[in-house]
Formats: C-alpha cells, structure tokens, sequence
C-alpha cells in the first residue's frame, strides 16, 4: 500500500449520516453548517411573522381614528415587532447564519472552536423565542411597553412585561456564546498560513462583531434582571415612586442597545465586502483600512449611546460629548463605502442579482447614514427625536441596509449552501420590486416626522393622512417582493438547476470546495494566499 | 428666509439645511459614481479588470474631509441646541404637567388651563413634570422638545414670535391613549393674554389624600372623575348608589359601599360592573394599605 491516504469520497453535509438520524440529525446537530441553516430558517420565520405585524401597523395607519384594530392592541402590535425584530431576527441575523456557515470556511477551518457550544448557543435561542411567545399568551397580556422597556411604565403596567423580558435576557446568552466562539475560532483556528491580515474581510466584520457581542450584551442582562427585580419585588431601581431614576434605566438599556446595532451592521457590511471584490473581479480597494475601520466602528460605537437621549433631561455636558462621539463614529463607515465604491473602478462588472443587492444596499444605507447626522446634530434632533423620522431611520439603517445585506449573502453564497442556482431574473425582478415598495414606504415617514409626526402613534392629525398612504402602500408592495424572493429560493432548493463550485468566480476560500461542501469543509488541504482577493 | 414661529427656528432649520445639503451632494455623487462604473465597466465590453494598487494618500485624505465636514456638522447642531438651554431671568414661568393621557398648564397663582396661552414676543420658561411616567412636551412648530420626568426638574423655553395655535404632541410613549396626549399653545397679543389670565380660575387647593392616591396609583389612568367613561367606570357619585355587577354570568345589583370598595381594589373580578370584561384590571393587593383604602373611599364618599 501507498503511504499516501486514500483520497476521501465526497459526501455533502446535506447527506452526511452522523451519530443521529432524521430531524435529530438536525437538532442535535453540531455542523457549523447545519447550526446556520437552523438558525436561518427560524430567523426567517421569525422575520415574517413581524413583517405581518407591520402590514397589520400599516393597514391600520391608513386613516386617523381606529381602522383594524383598537389602540391596546395596537400597542402590543408594535412592542412584539420590536421584540421580533431586534432580538430574534437581526441582532443575531447575519453572525449567527453565515457566520455560523462561512467563517470556517473562510479561514480554512473545518468547524468553529466549540461546536458543542455552538449547538447550545442555538438551543438557548431557541428557548428564549419559546419564551418570546409566551409572553403573548400568558394571563396579563402581551407586552405594551416597546421593545425599549422604558420605566416607569414598563415597571407598572399590567402586562406580561417579565416573561417579556425574561425571554430577552435568555436570549442574550445566546448572543455572547456565539461572540465567545467566534473569537477564539479566529485566533485558534486559523489554518496554517493564514495571518490576521491575510484573512477575508467577512472574518474581519464577524471578529468585531464578536468583541461587542461579548462585552455589551451582559450589561443589557443585568438591566432585564432589574426590571424584573422592580416588577415583582418593588426595588425601586428606575420609578421615582420607589425612589429610583427613570434615566438611570435609559443609559443602562442603551449602553448594549446602541453597539448592538453595530452587531447588526459590521457583518452586514462585512457581506457587501465579500461579494464587490467577486463580481468586479478586482482585489477590495484599502484591504487594510476596511479591516481596520470595522474594529474602529465597534470600539468607538461604544462611547455614543447618549444620543438616543438628547431630551431625556441629561446633563448638556453629556450632549455635548455624545454628540461629538456621534459624529466620529460616522467617519469609518463612510471610509468603508468611498473604499467598496473606488473597488468597481476599472473592474470587469458582472452585475448579478448578490451584486445588484450589494449596489442598493449601498444606496439605501447613504440614506440611512446620512439622516443619522441629523439624529446626531443635537439642534435637529430636538425636532425629530420620537418622531416617524427615526422610525425612518432605522429602517433605512437595519432593513435597507442589514437587511438589503442578508438577502445578499443568501443570493451569493445559495448555490453553495444548497448546490443549486435559483432563477436569476426572478431574483433581480423581486429586487426592484423590493427596492421601490421599501422606498414608497420609509421615505415619507422622514417628512412627516420632521413635521412633527409622533412615533408609536395610533392615531395622528389628518394633515399626515397622504404620506401615510402612500408608506402604507409601499409596504404591500415592499411584502410582495419579499414573497418572490422566498417563492423563488424555495424552489430553487428543491429543484434548481445544479450549480458548480464556483459560479461566481470568486477567490475566497468557500468556492475552491464543492458546492455543497461535506462534512469537515476541506477534504484536501486548502491553498492560502497571502491577499484573499486575489485576482490577478 | 425663516420662520419667526419661535426664536429657535433659524438655529435649527440652517443646521437641517447645511446638513441636508452635505448628505444630498454625497449621495448624489456616490450613486451617480456607482451607477457610471457600473456602466463603464461592464464585463460584457471585455476588458479584464485592472488591479489597481491602494493608495495611502487617497485615504487619509477621504478620512480627513469627512472628519472635518462631521465636526463642522456636530458644531452647528450645538450652536443651534444650547440656546434652548440658557433661559433668560426675566421669562415668565407656566408649569407643564404631563399624566396620562392629557397636558395641564399651571400659571403664577396655582392657576389651571388646559391649553397654554402665552403672548407674543415674551420669553416663556415651561417647567416640565409628571404625575406617573414619562411624557414628551413637544412644540414642532417652535422646534422644542423636551421630557417630562417624574420627579425630575426638567425644563425648556421660547419666545413666540408670531400669533396663532401651534400643536404640542406627547412624544414618549405612554400607553393606551398615548396618541390622543394632544393640546395647543395659543399665542396672543399682550392685552389678550392679560385678560386670560386674570379670567383663569384658581385651582381649588384639594388636600384629599385620597385623590392624591388615585393620582400615584394611576387609578386616574382609567377611572375618570367627571362621569366620562376611558377604560372603567367613572368614579364620579358611585358612593352610596346602586350598581348593576355581572360575575360570570350571574346577574346582581349592589350598592356602593366601604366593603365593595375595598374588594375591588383587592379583588378587581370578584364583583364586575355589568359590560365591562374582566381581567382589565389588575389587582392592588399589598400595593394599597388599609388606611390608604379608607382614604380613598372617604375621596369617594365626596366626589358627587
């Protein structure tokens, strides 16, 4: 016999036969990929059940008075959209999904440093969103505070306000176990060869990520457990009634709320940077200053959370300083899209649906970023502070930008997750549809509120009727592109033409392996190349 | 070229504009960028691309403009702020008290109104307070906006500087009826607001404890004093009269008394007015002493 090992027969991990069968095969799972895709398909879930309850916030909108729905109910609408959302769609959205999936991968790794501890991670989200639903059974009522819990309403109100906020607190854990994993999968688990500055940007964005997801996250636990401590045992931490300071509540809730939507966008932006360099066949431009500015994002996003704060009755001195902190923190995004922009100059542009989802993602979050600078400037934030202009916002923010990114990364890196291609017409129609029902949606929101259009509002003087329609309308249109986008990838996984490794000509280290990859990722030994995007 | 609604307007709406530009000129050339490489260099022409080197230069200089046009932004958002701040000496003092789900102004003299009249050109200083939670004092049209904080000196001021009705909005939200927390400041010439003023009645000092505890427990929330129904039943002439209860089905008529009283504090589904549904309201028990339903009941007992 040769001294060689016989070379393995490849088997995707689809097919792979482990220790369990069946659905066991899949809960019991501690596959990187597997994990992904179960988090995947309960955070897509999750997803439509809130964009269900922002039709029903629409449809009612349409006129001023009562439409579908009472006000009490109305109020628990936009607190379970919020809960829905932030907790278990986009916070852990895209680490816990490609994260999960591509970060071995993408460092030629063949799993995470814990995958035990990853498939926990998964359980525990699990557990928290059974909670989650809980809290809008059990005997007082769903939650009618918002998804910020704000005291002392959220300490006194009559509603199931601890389960609530219990189901937050679990899935926390979730976030930080995910956060711990990931950073010491990319400083141990490297394959040989590859240095910090020689990984893909994607690992860079999940590393920073990582960082705050462990740091931050703690810190909005502890203020849950407050809560629920002034709930059912009368410690008066936040009500005054009690002897406690409401703002006290507010600078706890956001010192994790604001870097989590840095967990929100570092991958999201990480994404965009896999998928220009693929589709303009160049190397990403300032390599060295995207990875940089990711972490610059995460340290300095922990120094602004005041700025949700400017009229709460904070000291100026603190307005001042978070509002200059606000402004700073803008600067590395901004690199980051002058550098993405610059990287499609004197390429070879292949404008496929991952790209043109990355182009308006580009747009939509210049949108998003640039109504953040006068969120940021404490002058026009007086006016628009608690209006429908940061309703606008940050849907341009998380849903054209974070969210604009996941539908990205599933175009991109589809036909490798599942071995086959969907219809690339259908996914590019559903795109524009997608873009202009979100446009016809958020825009007139960031008119109205600048004319003084309150937020979490059941009601509103008719002068705002117009605009509501129209948003209302848009959001209909915006539900039916999503609705193609899912009726095609569906079909796609089913009975979608073959796809290959490569489809998209990219360097990364996912499309030198088969799509879908087997088990350990790389049967044979992977190449390392001192630039990931390497093109030439 | 702006409104004199209010002396913050300029401030405010020149740093909307000078910030507006910048990110409008931004997008504008960063899309028209995009869409012209995108164009340009379009892999069906058949040119490979080319791999162009970094250049050090180029980005500091794209981290340097856009640090100086943010800091120039932060420092025009201030400018415009800070004056909202600084209240001048001689302004004449109103206090707003926000509860839920209405705005009540109170003027020198422990006078009351429900709409803010104040007149032209005079500094006003708006002392903000809550009776319960947190409510937002917001005057789009003078650009103001600030939280009303229980138990918190929370305050802001203008000068109006044109006559008419300007709307303020409750901007935190509150609960149930949140989106009705509406009311107006009318500004009127100086002769106008002097003979409001002098017509504005005194508030009749009401020492009741027991009011005061319908007040903090935020009974006032959804039991009204003047007969309206919000969420239950008004409180108003209920002692010593009759009530129509409905308990699971079975029909029963009582009369308002200390005991019926006392149970549906602790007890709030035990014995249900007819129409109303049950677990609405949540139960007081160990929240309100003895004493303090004694106190409410003897409120009660005057409130014809």
């Amino acid at each position: 016999m040769s001294n060689t090992t016989e070379k393995i027969e490849y088997v995707s991990y689809l097919d792979h036969q482990g220790k369990y069968k069946g659905i066991m095969s899949w809960l019991m799972a501690t596959d990187h990929k597997r994990i992904g895709l179960l988090y995947m398909y309960a955070i897509i879930t999750f997803f439509f059940i809130g964009v269900l309850l922002g039709l029903m916030m629409k449809l009612e909108l349409l006129a001023p008075g009562e439409t579908i729905m009472t006000a009490k109910m109305y109020n628990s609408v936009f607190t379970l959209h919020g809960i829905l959302m932030i907790f278990m769609v986009v916070i852990p959205g895209l680490s816990a999904v490609f994260g999960n999936f591509f970060l071995p991968i993408l460092i030629g790794a063949k799993d995470v440093a814990f995958p035990k501890l990853n498939r926990f991670s998964w359980w525990i989200f699990i557990v928290g969103s059974i909670m989650a639903v809980l809290s809008q059974l059990l005997k007082d009522g769903p939650p009618d505070t918002g998804w910020t819990f704000y005291a002392p309403y959220s300490t006194t109100t009559n509603s199931n306000v601890i389960m609530a906020t219990a189901a937050a607190f679990v899935l926390g854990f979730s976030s930080i176990l995910t956060g711990l994993n990931f950073i010491v999968t990319i400083h141990q688990m490297r394959a040989p060869g590859m240095k910090f500055f020689h990984m893909p940007l994607f690992p860079w964005a999940l590393y920073a990520t990582a960082w705050i997801q462990l740091l931050a996250t703690p810190v909005i636990g502890i203020t849950l457990l407050m809560l629920i401590a002034e709930r059912a045992f009368q410690i008066g931490f936040f009500d005054p009634a009690l002897g406690g300071d409401p703002l006290l509540f507010q600078h706890l809730f956001w010192i994790y709320s604001h870097p989590a939507v840095y967990v929100m966008m570092l991958p999201a932006m990480g994404v965009i940077t896999e998928i220009i360099p693929t589709f303009c066949q160049r190397q990403i431009y300032g390599y060295k200053a995207v990875a940089i500015s990711s972490l610059a994002i995460a340290a300095v996003g922990f120094l602004v959370w005041g700025h949700h704060m400017y009229t709460s009755g904070m000291s100026d001195q603190a307005r001042w300083f978070f509002s200059l902190l606000t402004f700073i923190v803008a600067v590395p995004s901004a690199i980051k899209v002058f550098n993405w922009i610059t990287t499609m100059y004197k390429g070879s542009i292949d404008v496929q649906p991952p790209f043109l989802y990355a182009l308006a993602f580009i747009f939509l979050f210049i949108i998003g970023g640039t109504t953040g600078l006068l969120l940021g400037s404490v002058a026009t934030n007086v006016q628009v502070h608690d209006t429908a202009f940061v309703v606008a916002h940050f849907h341009y923010i998380i849903f054209g930008g974070m969210g604009f990114a996941f539908f990205a990364a599933i175009h991109y890196w589809f036909p490798k997750m599942y071995g086959r291609m969907y219809d690339i017409k259908l996914a590019n129609i559903s795109l524009v549809i997608k873009f202009i029902g979100f446009n016809l949606l958020y825009f007139p929101q960031f008119i109205i509120g600048v004319q003084g259009m309150p937020r979490r509002y059941f009601d509103y003087p008719e002068q705002f009727q117009p605009a509501q329609v129209i948003s209302s309308v848009g959001g209909f249109i915006l539900a039916f592109g999503l609705f193609l986008m899912v009726y095609n990838l569906v079909k796609a996984a089913k009975s979608g033409a073959v796809a290959p490794a490569n489809p998209w000509k990219g360097s990364t280290l996912e499309w030198q392996i088969p799509s879908p990859p087997s088990l350990e990722n790389f049967d044979e030994a992977p190449i390392i190349k001192v630039n990931p995007y390497d093109y030439k | 070229m702006f409104d004199n609604s209010s002396n913050f307007v300029q401030g405010v709406d020149s740093a909307f504009l000078i910030i507006t530009g910048i990110s409008v000129f931004f997008l504008v050339v960063l899309t028209g960028l995009m869409i012209y490489f995108v164009i340009k260099y379009n892999r069906k022409k058949g040119k490979p691309a080319v791999q162009i080197k970094d250049n050090s230069l180029l980005e500091i200089t794209w981290i340097t403009i856009p640090m100086i046009l943010v800091l120039y932004m932060f420092y025009i958002g201030w400018e415009g702020f800070i004056p909202m701040r600084n209240v001048p000496k001689d302004a004449m003092e109103v206090t707003a008290i926000g509860s839920m789900w209405k705005f009540e102004f109170e003027y020198k003299g422990n006078k009351m109104s429900d709409t803010m009249v104040v007149p032209i050109n005079k500094a006003v200083k708006v002392n903000l307070a809550s009776k319960d939670v947190l409510h937002g004092f917001s005057v789009p049209g003078f650009r103001i906006k600030e939280d009303m904080v229980p138990q918190k000196d929370n305050y802001t001021w203008f000068i109006p500087g044109k006559l008419g009705d300007f709307d303020i909005y409750c901007t935190v939200y509150c609960g149930l009826n949140h989106s009705y927390m509406m009311s107006l400041i009318k500004v009127v010439s100086q002769e106008e607001f002097d003979m409001w003023l002098k017509a504005l009645p005194v508030k009749k000092a009401d020492n009741s404890l027991g009011l005061k505890l319908l007040e903090k427990n935020g009974c006032i929330a959804c039991h009204s004093l003047d007969g309206s129904k919000v969420v239950g039943p008004s409180f108003k002439g209920i002692y010593g009269n009759m009530r129509n209860l409905n308990t699971n089905g079975i029909k029963k008529d009582i009369k308002v008394d200390d005991a019926y009283i006392k149970t549906s504090i602790n007890e709030p589904d035990a014995q249900i007015v007819d129409g109303y549904p049950k677990g609405l309201m949540k139960s007081y028990k160990g929240l309100i002493s003895d004493t303090e339903i004694e106190q409410i009941t003897q409120y009660l007992k005057e409130l014809k």
